[in-house]
């Protein structure tokens, strides 16, 4: 029935310029009967007619592994992968301001995180209709990327909590090893409410593709879309909203917090590299959840997304260490894992957009870019981010979301852009035109992200401060922050 | 009575204590230490940042030894311990005044 309706609107959708689809669809489309209809903008079209859609069980099974595949790339994943960088007498620091980062934003993500990021709101901000998940119900189901395809909210739900939850834990990086819990604490709840809710709002939030049956109709819904949305920017798994976000948040606060003392005169090697090709590795790992799942159902896309993630990575590992064999005398490990690291930042916007090659030349530059972002950049930027989170996340998130304009062009073997008026893939695809939608994306980013960030520090500086005494810090955080040692010698 | 300290690489350990044995040394006490002596460091290279390490990781072995013992003893690690490159190690030698067997009181060369 619902085929019928958009087939009849094919005629509109010549005249009128395609709706893009970035990635993850949002809130409630077709409530069930037991929910408001206010709850459901895109039901309004042809439920009258329609049964409810049921979710798909293979798509929620796979969304609900994909989800706890994402909590193990946070932790331990990311906790190892950090915690190994760091001086020993920090390790505990560090997993536990990721270990508990991710702990606080989970909760602050179902009281009003997800409200605010995935209800129909204004072009920036989403609403509280949904504060403390009011309505959600285990009926409630959440729109896919294909028409009449739904997956149960709850997932949903979960799903993008664990990517608010990872992207604030990606801050801890670039200030660890001198500041104050306290402050990573207050810092979080502060750039999670006003710059990553709004940042996934802006990105990602529409009303699902149901509604979608006539250009008049994909007009009025597009325009309850968040803003970049309605611009056509293309992220599949959050290279706007995750890495660019999370890692000018991150050089900020190594701007703001301070050099480490000693920096320059003190060794400060990396206590176990051994922890961090772990935690290179689970982050491999988890992130098919984070860009496979992505794709919200299991399907083709989420395939390409899986493969993509494998090869873009792997190129970007042999990337950087050739690049590090050739201008630095040796390969090493640390290198391969940052190379991985880089590839899996760079291929996450691009991974349900891009073919194979396209996968390789984004792995292939992010390798050497990013080895170029935590040597030249750095020192450039002058600003001690102590594990290069942006270096990393920064300057592969940039690189990727400029390239998935480049290489998810059908003449490159990308995707193309899905017209949901017209039910096919879009015909023209104009490189340059969306070169220039993601760049607005990733300027508006860096800009939102970069403000809010310096009033957040400034506050916590004011209210609690940032920094640990200096003895405290020669001390080492672990004794000093939390009373306890991670190893025994 | 003599007591002996030998700075070695680590690796030689075994043969050193295999060596030490077979003179008839009853007894070593080790430990593992980090220094520098004409070997100097090296230089690590994490990402872009660059660390002098000044210490390198040795094993200290100590022993104490009756007085006839000690020229088969230095010889003994000596042998053992040399790989003919920059970084073999030292051997230190003392007098040692009193040696006691806690379980016993035995005092002297009996107590070794």
């Amino acid at each position: 029935m619902r085929k019928l309706f958009a087939a009849l609107a094919l005629l509109g959708a010549m005249v009128f310029g395609a709706p893009a689809w970035a990635q993850d669809a949002p809130a409630a489309t077709a409530a069930p009967a037991m929910t408001a209809a206010a709850a459901a903008p895109a039901a309004a079209v042809p439920a009258a007619t329609t049964p409810a859609p049921v979710p798909n069980k293979g798509d929620n099974a796979w969304l609900i592994v994909a989800t706890a595949f994402v909590m193990l790339m946070s932790i331990p994943g990311l906790a190892l992968f950090y915690g190994g960088l760091v001086r020993s007498k920090n390790m505990l620091s560090v997993l536990m301001q990721v270990f508990v980062t991710f702990s606080l934003i989970s909760v602050l993500w179902v009281i009003y995180g997800y409200s605010l990021a995935f209800t129909e709101g204004n072009a920036f901000f989403g609403s509280f209709d949904k504060l403390f998940l009011e309505g959600v119900t285990p009926d409630s189901v959440a729109a896919t990327f294909s028409k009449g395809v739904v997956v149960s909210e709850y997932i949903y739900v979960a799903f993008q909590g664990a990517f608010a939850a990872i992207t604030c834990s990606l801050i801890v990086g670039a200030f660890a090893e001198r500041i104050k819990f306290s402050a990573v604490l207050l810092f979080m709840v502060l750039w999670f409410t006003f710059a990553y809710t709004p940042i996934a709002h802006i990105v990602w939030y529409w009303a699902g593709p149901d509604g979608y049956v006539s250009a008049q109709a994909a007009d009025k819904l597009n325009a309850t879309a968040g803003f970049m949305f309605q611009k056509g920017a293309l992220d599949f798994a959050g290279g706007t909203v995750v890495h660019i976000n999370a890692a000018v948040a991150g050089l900020v606060g190594a701007y703001l917090v301070g050099k480490r003392t000693g920096l320059g005169n003190v060794a400060m090697a990396p206590h176990s590299l051994t922890f961090t090709m772990i935690g290179a590795s689970l982050l491999w790992f988890g992130w098919f959840g984070f860009n496979a799942g992505s794709a919200l159902e299991a399907n083709g896309t989420a395939a390409l997304a899986f493969l993509n993630t494998w090869i873009a990575t792997a190129c970007a590992a042999l990337s950087w260490l050739v690049a590090e064999w050739i201008f630095k005398g040796k390969p090493s490990m640390l290198g391969a894992a940052s190379g991985a690291v880089a590839g899996l930042v760079a291929i996450t916007p691009a991974c349900g957009f891009v073919g194979l090659m396209g996968a390789i030349v984004i792995g292939l530059l992010a390798g050497v870019l990013c080895l170029w972002g935590v040597n030249g950049l750095k020192r450039i930027l002058g600003a001690d981010d102590s594990l290069d989170v942006f270096g990393v996340h920064g300057v592969g998130g940039i690189l990727g979301a400029l390239l998935t304009g480049v290489f998810a062009s059908p003449a490159l073997g990308g995707t193309g852009i899905y017209d949901y008026v017209a039910n096919k893939v879009a015909d023209s695809y104009s490189i340059t035109d969306q070169l220039l939608v993601q760049a607005t994306g990733v300027g508006i980013t860096v800009v939102w992200s970069a403000v809010v960030a310096v009033v957040a520090y400034k506050l916590v500086d004011i209210l609690i401060g940032l920094r640990v005494p200096e003895e405290e810090e020669r001390e080492g955080l672990d004794l000093t922050s939390h009373g306890e040692s991670a190893y025994h010698y | 009575m003599k007591f002996v300290t030998a700075i070695i690489k680590p690796f030689k350990l075994d043969e050193v204590r295999e060596a030490l044995s077979a003179v008839g040394v009853q007894g070593i006490t080790v430990t593992e230490v980090k220094g520098f002596g004409r070997q100097k460091g090296h230089t690590e290279l994490y990402r872009g940042a660059e660390y002098v390490v000044d210490f390198l990781p040795k094993v200290k072995v100590e022993a104490a030894v009756r007085d006839d013992q000690l020229e088969q003893a230095i010889e003994a690690v000596e042998k053992s311990a040399s790989t003919g490159k920059i970084g073999d190690g030292k051997i230190f030698v003392f007098d040692l005044e009193q040696v006691i067997r806690i379980r016993t009181g035995e005092t002297g060369p009996e107590a070794l």
